[in-house]
C-alpha cells in the first residue's frame, strides 16, 4: 500500500483545458471518491493516475516514487473498470490470474491464487466460465479479483457499480467499504453518484468543470459544503438553496427572499466581510431540517405552493413550489396529508440554515475559528 | 389465403425455380462432367462413372506441380497481409498520427483504383530492376502490396470495434503493449483477420496476371495459368481434363470457406460480447 501525490495536475486537449491545475494528497490507507457531475474530469484524473492518460503539466507520486512518465505497468495498480473489461476469451481463472501471468508467476501458482481471491469473492464455482456466460454482478466480482490478485500499490476504481441494478449496488458498495476497511488499501474511486462517495470514503474530492471544489471527509462536506455546488450535488435530495437580500440594520442583518422570511440575525466577521462585497446571498437549508408548519410560525420559514408528495415508506418527500419559482425539499418523517396546490409552509431552526456568498462560496459561521 | 396473394406466391416461386436451375446447372455440369470419360459441355451423365480423367491429370507433372505453386503463393501471401495488415490496421485505428487521414485516403485510393492491370507495367519493371523475375517471392509481394490496402480496410474497422478498456486493463495490470497487443488484441481480433485471410487467399489463388506476367518458367506456374495447359494448340479445350483439373483446383477453396464456416461462421462484425 503507499500513498498518491498529485502535484499541480494539469490536462489539456488541444486548447482545452479538461483539467485545470489540481493538488491532492492521498495517504496511506485512504479510501478518496472523486465525485462530480460527468465531464468534470474525474475520470481523466483517475486515467492520469493509472498512467493511461499522459498529463500536459504536473508530477504525479505514488508511494514517494515519481511515477509521472512512468507506463502503467510499471506503477503497480490494480483497476477496476466501468465496463469490467473481462477478455473475451479467457477464462474466469484466467482472467483473474492475468496480472499474476504477466509478471511470470508458473500456472499452477497463479490459479491457486485465483482459486483462493475467487473464493473470498463469492465466485469460486465459475473459475472455468467465460465472461460471457456469468451475471452482471458476477463479472464486476471478477473484475474486481483481478485488481485484487496482485498486492498492488494503489487500487482505482472508475465507477465500478454502475453498470449495476439498484439492490446489487447497495450490497456491493457495502462490500467493497468491508474490503478496503479490512485490507487497509489505498483506494481512489471515481463516482458520480454523492451517496456511493459517501458511504465509501474516508475524505471526497468533490469536482467541478476540472477543479477540485472540496476535499474534506464526508461528514465535512456534508455539514460545510464549501460552495453553492458542494451544496446541491451532495445529500438526496440535495441542499435547498434560496437567494436572499441583506439589508444591514447596525449590528443586525435582516435576510429576505421571494418565499422566505428569516428572522433578523446578529452579525459576525465573517459576515461583515461577505457583505461589504456584496449584499446578495443564498440560503441553504437541509432537506431533513425543513418541518411543516401550519401558519402560526412567522419567521425563519418557506412558504409557497405544495408541487409534491411522495411517500418514500419511513419518510415523506414533500417539495413546494416557491412564490419566487424555486423549488424545495423537505424529508418529512411520518405522514404528510397535504393536497397538490394549496399553500403551505415550512419551518427551520435559527441555527440550521448555511450561508453562501455572492460568488457562492461559504460563509463561515459565526462559531467557527475563521481560519479553518 | 386469398387468390391474389395465391397467384402472385405461384408467380415467384416460378420464377425463383427457373433463376436457380439457371445458376444450377453449371454445377452439375461440374459435378458430372469430371467423372465422364467423353465429357463434352453438353449436360451428361457419365456413362459408367470413371476415375479415368484425374488418373490422365496426376500423370500429367506439371499440372500437379502447379496446384503446389498456388499453395505455395497462396499462403505465403496470405501469411504477409494478414501478419502486416494487423499491425498497420492496430496503428492506424489506435494511434491519434498525425496526416492519418491523408494516409488513410491514399491507401483506399491505391487499393481500388490505382493497382490491377493498369499498374503492371512499372511493376514488372520494378521486379525486373530488382532481379526478381521468374521467382515466387515477386508473386508473393507483388500480390501482397496488391491486397494490403484492403485488408487494411476491414481489419481497422475489426480493432475499431474492440473497446479500449480490453487493453487498457492489460496494461494496468502490467503488461507491455506489446503484451497487452499479442495477449488480448490478437485473440478477439482473430475472427477478423480469418476473413482477411480467406479474402486475400482466394484473391491470389484465382489470379491469373500477375504470376502470368512475372514468372516464366512452366515449373513455377500456378494451377491459375497452368490450367491452361489443357487446351489444344488450336485453343480449344480437352473438356474431360479440364473438368477434371477444375475440381481439383476448386478443393482448397471449398476446403477453406468449410472450415472457416465451422469454426467462426461467417460474421462480419467484431466478434466481441459485451
Amino acid at each position: 500500500m503507499a500513498s498518491i501525490q498529485l502535484d499541480k495536475i494539469g490536462k489539456s486537449f488541444g486548447a482545452v483545458d479538461t483539467i485545470r491545475e489540481i493538488d491532492l494528497a492521498i495517504d496511506d490507507g485512504e479510501f478518496v471518491c472523486l465525485l462530480g457531475p460527468s465531464g468534470c474530469g474525474k475520470t481523466t484524473t483517475l486515467r492520469m493516475i493509472a498512467g493511461l492518460e499522459q498529463p500536459s503539466r504536473g508530477s504525479i507520486r505514488i508511494g514517494g516514487r515519481d511515477v509521472t512518465c512512468a507506463q502503467p505497468k510499471d506503477r503497480n495498480i490494480g483497476m477496476v473498470f466501468q465496463d469490467y473489461a473481462l477478455y473475451p476469451h479467457m477464462t474466469i481463472a484466467d482472467n483473474i490470474a492475468y496480472p499474476l501471468k504477466v509478471r511470470g508467476v508458473a500456472e499452477a501458482t497463479r490459479h491457486e491464487k485465483a482459486r483462493e481471491i475467487a473464493e473470498v469473492l463469492h465466485i469460486g464455482q465459475l473459475l472455468d466460465r467465460l465472461p460471457a456466460q456469468i451475471s452482471g454482478g458476477q463479472q464486476q466480482r471478477t473484475s474486481l479479483a483481478r485488481a485484487l490478485v496482485h498486492p498492488a500499490a494503489a487500487f482505482l476504481f472508475d465507477e465500478p457499480l454502475s453498470n449495476l441494478d439498484a439492490r446489487m449496488r447497495v450490497e456491493a458498495r457495502a462490500f467493497l467499504h468491508h474490503l478496503q476497511r479490512s485490507r487497509g488499501m489505498t483506494a481512489v474511486y471515481v463516482t458520480h453518484d454523492q451517496a456511493e462517495a459517501m458511504a465509501l470514503s474516508t475524505r471526497i474530492a468533490v469536482m467541478c468543470a476540472g477543479d477540485i471544489v472540496q476535499y474534506a471527509p464526508p461528514l465535512e462536506i456534508y455539514r460545510r459544503p464549501a460552495t453553492t455546488f458542494v451544496a446541491g450535488f451532495v445529500g438526496d435530495p440535495p441542499m435547498n438553496l434560496v437567494a436572499a437580500q441583506a439589508t444591514r440594520n447596525g449590528h443586525d442583518v435582516a435576510l429576505r427572499g421571494a418565499g422566505l422570511q428569516m428572522a433578523p440575525i446578529v452579525s459576525w466577521p465573517a459576515l461583515d466581510l461577505a457583505l461589504e462585497r456584496s449584499d446578495r446571498v443564498t440560503v441553504g437549508v437541509r432537506p431533513e431540517h425543513l418541518r411543516i408548519t401550519a401558519g402560526d410560525v412567522a419567521t425563519n420559514r418557506l412558504h409557497g405552493k405544495l408541487f409534491a408528495n411522495e411517500a418514500m415508506g419511513p419518510e415523506s418527500l414533500v417539495t413546494l413550489d416557491l412564490d419566487g419559482g424555486v423549488r424545495v425539499t423537505a424529508r418529512i418523517f411520518g405522514d404528510a396529508s397535504l393536497r397538490i396546490e394549496s399553500d403551505a409552509a415550512f419551518a427551520f431552526d435559527a441555527d440550521r440554515f448555511t450561508l453562501f456568498d455572492a460568488q457562492g462560496v461559504r460563509i463561515p459561521g459565526a462559531a467557527e475559528d475563521p481560519s479553518n | 389465403m386469398n387468390r391474389r396473394k395465391l397467384v402472385s406466391r405461384i408467380v415467384f416461386s416460378v420464377c425463383a425455380a427457373l433463376l436457380g436451375v439457371a445458376f444450377a446447372l453449371p454445377l452439375i455440369w461440374f459435378v458430372f462432367a469430371p467423372f465422364n470419360a467423353q465429357a463434352d459441355l453438353d449436360l451428361a451423365l457419365p456413362k459408367p462413372p470413371t476415375l479415368a480423367n484425374f488418373a490422365r491429370v496426376f500423370a500429367n507433372g506439371a499440372a500437379v506441380g502447379a496446384l503446389l505453386n498456388s499453395l505455395l503463393q497462396a499462403f505465403g501471401t496470405v501469411l504477409l497481409v494478414a501478419t502486416t495488415a494487423t499491425l498497420a490496421a492496430y496503428a492506424l485505428a489506435r494511434t491519434t498520427l498525425r496526416g492519418k487521414r491523408v494516409i488513410e485516403y491514399v491507401l483506399l485510393l491505391f487499393s481500388s483504383v490505382v493497382s490491377g492491370s493498369a499498374a503492371m507495367v512499372p511493376i514488372f519493371l520494378i521486379v525486373n530492376a530488382l532481379g526478381l523475375i521468374d521467382t515466387q517471392l515477386a508473386v508473393i509481394l507483388v500480390f501482397a502490396g496488391g491486397l494490403l490496402p484492403t485488408a487494411m480496410f476491414i481489419l481497422r474497422d475489426f480493432i475499431a470495434s474492440i473497446p479500449r478498456g480490453y487493453e487498457e486493463s492489460a496494461l494496468v495490470a502490467g503488461a507491455s503493449q506489446w503484451r497487452a497487443f499479442v495477449d488480448v488484441v490478437v485473440p478477439v481480433l482473430r475472427p477478423g483477420v480469418t476473413i482477411a485471410a480467406v479474402w486475400a487467399f482466394v484473391q491470389v489463388w484465382g489470379g491469373f496476371l500477375i504470376p502470368f506476367v512475372l514468372l516464366r518458367s512452366e515449373q513455377r506456374m500456378p494451377a491459375s495459368v497452368e490450367i491452361y495447359s489443357f487446351y489444344s494448340q488450336a485453343g480449344t479445350p480437352i473438356v474431360p481434363l479440364l473438368a477434371a483439373y477444375s475440381v481439383l483446383y476448386s478443393l482448397p477453396v471449398i476446403a477453406l470457406y468449410w472450415y472457416v464456416n465451422r469454426k467462426y461462421g461467417f460474421r462480419f462484425f467484431g466478434g466481441i460480447k459485451s
